[in-house]
């Protein structure tokens, strides 16, 4: 059971013996992300648990020393699901203006390619929800967005990039994101902003935090 | 004070590691070679995670501008301080002004790719976020968030000739060897979407020699060898991973994240390298082969205890040296 199908029942798999990851099961929701964030602050407190590090509608607890029987944590993480209620949370609401295409968006014809879209529906489709911040990951301050329009969805690059810059706004499989700072991604970049979005000297050193939300308002279309 | 004398390329300080800004989306950094790193600050009566100056790229030069007590661990890399040849896995005496040379590293039973440089008391650096190990990504940590550079000062934090020294260590690639078939071998759990590959590359996957391709780093060795195909295209959610986890992207060439690894991802993970044999995989040098065996959690654990207990016979037997008379 992976994160590719949903299922009825939660499902959990080891990172070595670093951690174990768990994956709610269900189509992806801003529901079930809330049942997450709720999850990881009960989870965080428990003594064999290290950090408890939100993803996409799953969990990843990262060991202080990996317990040698398994079950038991498994057993109480997915009744800790069961019996865990969404945890709203009331965020800020940041914008960033976007351009899309040209030398920012690389890979806005692919994307094109791959739904079929022009590059104007693609923009309108890509610019119109308001993105609830799921989880922050991949590298400092970047944040994971949920409610992209399923209509510009686009798998993965087949081999990753070696390097983007900071501001990077793309697409992988049905999630879209801004990169933080320049480095390696497998994502599709179809634009680019500009925002300070890590400083490690604030406390929380992020700016974004799940909860919050972004809106991308189109400031040009490059063709 | 050390001053680095070459251009150092991507020469990093690195302690064991960033933990616990997973969620801010901070990866762990942290020495490639942990247990180079853990032995070589035991030697010195540091504590176990003192930050050290890691070197990746050889000849690499730096100047003692006082006396300082220093342990060169990791790999075997013909060193001298001054004219005199140094041994590996040994802690060493500079007088202020000596120039120390690390050079290329030697082949052998000790073969391996990354030298660790640490000094008494550790290389003394601001802790940010609860490490002083380079975060290249997000540009902190470390010295100026950056790799070194020829004229770099680096402080060792307690300095002076009250160090004992003049003893040393037979590395973990001795006592604690690993090969298969005569190649260089890191155990591996299985991942999540292990069993979504067809049974003939998992079967390719154990019995291959796998090659570590030039477009490997810090961030993570890329693979060469038989490509893995999954029964079926997968796009997974993103989610947590951690160093160690061998993701197959859709070339099917796989790539094992590694210390500089960002901590999310979602192509298909087939396996972890288990955190006992992290430090292998840190020292396997580009171009070589390499092999995986397949484990079990139990025995992933005994490996983690193998490991915890080597590190606390070096304990006992700095002890011995540190206690000795004069």
């Amino acid at each position: 059971m992976s994160a590719q199908t949903s299922s009825t029942s939660p499902s959990t798999s080891l990172l070595g013996t670093t951690a174990l990851l768990f994956e709610a099961p269900g189509d992806m929701s801003l529901p079930s992300q809330q049942r997450i964030w709720a999850l990881a602050r009960e989870a965080e407190t428990w003594p064999e648990v290290r950090e408890a590090v939100p993803g996409m509608n799953n969990l990843m607890l990262t060991f202080t020393r990996a317990p040698r029987h398994l079950d038991a944590l498994r057993t109480r993480l997915c009744d800790a699901w069961d019996s865990a209620t969404a945890l709203p949370r009331e965020g800020r609401v940041v914008e960033l203006p976007v351009v899309y295409g040209g030398e920012g968006g690389p890979h806005m014809a692919d994307v094109m390619a791959h739904t079929g879209l022009g590059i104007d529906a693609v923009v309108e489709l890509h610019s119109a929800p308001l993105y609830p911040v799921y989880a922050l990951g991949s590298h400092p301050g970047y944040c994971y967005l949920g409610g992209m329009d399923p209509r510009i969805a686009t798998p993965r690059r087949k081999v990753p990039v070696l390097s983007i810059p900071g501001g990077a706004v793309s697409i992988g499989g049905a999630q879209t994101g801004v990169s933080a700072s320049a480095g390696p991604s497998g994502w599709n970049t179809i634009g680019s902003t500009s925002m300070v979005f890590f400083d490690p000297a604030q406390d929380p050193p992020a700016m974004l935090q799940p909860g919050d939300m972004i809106r991308f308002r189109v400031e040009g279309i490059v063709r | 004070m050390i001053e680095i004398l070459s251009s150092a390329a991507l020469a990093t300080v690195q302690d064991l590691g960033r933990t616990g800004s997973l969620r801010w989306g901070v990866g762990t950094s942290g020495a490639m070679d942990n247990l180079a790193l853990a032995a070589g600050n035991l030697l010195l009566g540091n504590e176990l995670g003192a930050a050290a100056v890691e070197v990746p790229v050889f000849p690499f030069k730096v100047r003692f501008a006082e006396d300082c007590a220093f342990a060169l661990t990791g790999v075997d890399c013909a060193a001298r301080l001054d004219d005199q040849p140094l041994l590996p896995w040994w802690v060493h005496q500079a007088r202020a002004g000596q120039v120390l040379t690390l050079g290329l590293p030697q082949g052998g039973a000790q073969r391996g790719s990354r030298a660790v440089l640490c000094v008494a008391g550790g290389i003394d650096v601001p802790e940010v976020l609860g490490s002083r190990s380079t975060q290249l990504r997000g540009a902190f940590g470390g010295h100026e968030g950056r790799a070194l550079r020829r004229g770099d000062v680096l402080r060792a934090a307690a300095t002076g000739s009250t160090f004992r020294t003049g003893f040393g260590l037979v590395p973990p690639a001795i006592a604690l060897p690993l090969e298969r078939d005569g190649v260089a071998a890191v155990r591996v759990l299985p991942a999540a979407e292990y069993m979504a590959f067809e049974p003939a590359s998992r079967e390719a996957f154990w019995a291959g020699e796998w090659k570590i391709t030039p477009q490997s780093d810090r961030y993570g060795y890329r693979l060469e060898g038989e490509p893995l195909r999954p029964i079926a295209p997968m796009e997974l959610r993103s989610h947590g991973i951690v160093p160690g986890v061998i993701q197959v992207p859709h070339s099917g060439q796989p790539i094992i994240q590694m210390r500089d690894a960002q901590p999310s991802g979602g192509y298909p993970k087939f396996g972890t390298v288990i955190e006992a044999d992290m430090w292998r995989l840190g020292q396997a040098p580009i171009g070589s082969r390499m092999r995986f065996i397949e484990t079990t959690w139990d025995e992933a654990l005994d490996a983690l205890d193998e490991v915890r207990a080597w590190l606390d016979k070096v304990a006992r037997v700095v002890e011995l040296h540190r206690g000795a008379p004069r």
